[in-house]
């Protein structure tokens, strides 16, 4: 769990980023601690992506500054990532892209995103789902500090999205790393994150996730009606969907019995 | 054995192909085979500036190849034209310049055709010690960057998040290349060159289930079209960088006739690791 007193893994401070002809983003102030989900949240061409950025240090701030712990790992699932085809590259090589990882290491990474099959699979293979499990492998084999997630859900169907949060809830604690994570819809990721930062250009409302979909700000950028569709998802869960597709039982009140496709 | 010319020939290209290949498999997997051909193209202009300077040949080529490179990253930076464009204004006005000048300059006999399409056979043991060499240095250095390179090619963003330096790979990709060129402009010629870095990766693709077997294996696709080439050129009387062009496209072609699928169906999804 996040332990505000020690020092952020990474804290930006007051940073813009220019364009070329304005702002993509600016006086933006966050900071991730371990331990730490945060969600960055936003529409279309609101600097998300570009805030990422500066916090992987890809893209250097031309106002503000921005500190990182000295010797900071980070894990990082890009946006878009675009294998091409002449590339022959399985899943097992993918996993060292960046680091050397001996069988077991890479065995035991996809094992805990229930993508352990798909090993000797080539990326291209891949369903969306599936690549968006084997990136977030890849991005935490190296034990980082710091995992920057930019729309891990992207190309994955709602139950999909689901499993892939719970997972990345898990990982923060098997991992003790902080996650800034980004995402165009807050209701799927409210149980998983800490602190919800909002933006469109800049910071428009940050919090808890229940006091920025509360929030005015939240409402008048997304629409009263995104505040309304809560209900839907933040029921109780009694059963959790694995990512392998089988169901792990949380109380034992009824059963699912065995689902044909598990395992 | 050195003294006969056909040995040297075929000695020079094995030792091209062996260094084309896995470079050639970074061109086609960065897609940068347009880029590549404008390279090349430059090197006429390197010929040209290198007599009007009495430089030395490879060298000239090199360096007038390293100056196209870094001229198209900043034009790329500051003008609204696309790359390919870019390339192509490059790739036609670098060979028209160098055909231009070679014109002007009437005291010196330049075999064109020579550097247009490569004499291989006229490979002097000088020649075969800069390929050897300098051949070595550059699977040295792919040797030392690919780990880099690879990850920058996959994704620059995720290499630079990631802690590696993806503007360096590159740059070492394109001074690698330049020397590729320099290297493998008398052999095949300013017209050709690209081929050697493109036709073998791409007929290993389908062989290949890592990069670094698909590399080897372009070398060695490399080698045997050099090799079959140039036998068939001493048979048929036909002109020798051509006919290794054409070997390696036969092998090309003949790579569609394998039934692949069957060989790495079993490695496709589905099967398990337990």
């Amino acid at each position: 769990m996040p332990d505000p007193s020690a020092q952020p893994l990474v804290e930006l401070s007051h940073v813009g980023v220019r364009g070329s002809d304005r702002w993509l983003v600016e006086h933006v102030d966050l900071s991730v601690h371990r331990g730490e989900i945060v969600t960055l949240i936003g529409p279309n061409g609101s600097g998300k992506s570009t805030t990422a950025k500066v916090v992987t240090g890809v893209l250097k701030p031309d106002a503000g500054t921005v500190s990182r712990l000295d010797g900071l790992r980070i894990g990082y699932l890009p946006q878009k990532l675009n294998i091409d085809w002449t590339l022959p590259l399985n899943v097992e090589r993918l996993m060292s892209l960046t680091g050397q990882y001996d069988r077991p290491q890479v065995e035991q990474v996809l094992d805990s995103v229930g993508a352990a099959h798909l090993r000797t699979a080539s990326v291209q293979s891949l369903s969306g789902g599936e690549f968006q499990r084997v990136l977030l492998a890849r991005a935490i084999i190296g034990k980082p500090d710091l995992l920057v997630l930019d729309e891990p859900v992207q190309g994955v169907d709602f139950a999909g999205e689901v499993a892939l949060y719970d997972l990345i809830g898990r990982i923060r604690n098997e991992v003790n790393c902080g996650i800034l994570l980004i995402s165009h819809d807050l209701h799927v990721v409210m149980a998983a994150t800490d602190t919800v930062i909002c933006l469109n250009g800049h910071i428009c409302c940050q919090g808890t996730p229940e006091r920025v979909l509360e929030s005015p700000e939240y409402q008048s950028l997304f629409g009263p009606r995104a505040a309304q569709t809560l209900a839907v998802y933040n029921h109780h869960h009694d059963h959790t969907h694995l990512p392998d597709g089988s169901v792990r039982e949380h109380g034992h009140h009824h059963d699912h019995g065995e689902h044909p496709h598990a395992g | 054995m050195l003294d006969d010319f056909f040995t040297r020939a075929l000695l020079a290209g094995v030792g091209l192909a062996l260094v084309a290949g896995p470079l050639g498999c970074f061109v086609v997997w960065r897609r940068m085979a347009y880029f590549g051909d404008t390279l090349a193209h430059s090197a006429l202009l390197g010929v040209a500036l290198s007599f009007l300077m009495s430089l030395n040949l490879t060298f000239g080529v090199f360096a007038v190849a390293v100056l196209v490179a870094v001229a198209l990253l900043m034009l790329q930076r500051q003008a609204s034209l696309s790359t390919d464009a870019l390339l192509g204004i490059l790739s036609h006005s670098t060979l028209a310049v160098g055909l231009v000048l070679v014109a002007f300059m009437t005291w010196v006999r330049i075999d064109l055709l020579g550097f247009l399409f490569g004499d291989i056979l006229s490979v002097s043991r000088i020649d075969l010690i800069v390929i050897y060499a300098g051949g070595a240095a550059i699977l040295v250095a792919l040797a030392i960057f690919w780990r880099p390179l690879l990850a920058a090619t996959v994704s620059p963003e995720l290499a630079e998040a990631e802690g590696q330096r993806p503007a360096v790979a590159q740059a070492v990709l394109m001074v690698l290349m330049a020397s590729v060129i320099a290297i493998a402009m008398k052999l095949v010629g300013v017209l050709l060159i690209t081929s050697l870095l493109i036709i073998p990766p791409a007929a290993a693709r389908r062989f290949s289930q890592t990069p670094e077997q698909m590399a080897g294996i372009a070398a060695l696709i490399g080698a045997i079209a050099v090799i079959a080439g140039l036998m068939a050129s001493l048979q048929w009387d036909t002109p020798s960088g051509p006919s290794i062009v054409v070997a390696a496209l036969v092998l090309f072609l003949i790579g569609f006739l394998v039934p692949v699928s069957g060989l790495f169906k079993t490695q496709a999804k589905g099967e398990t690791s337990k």
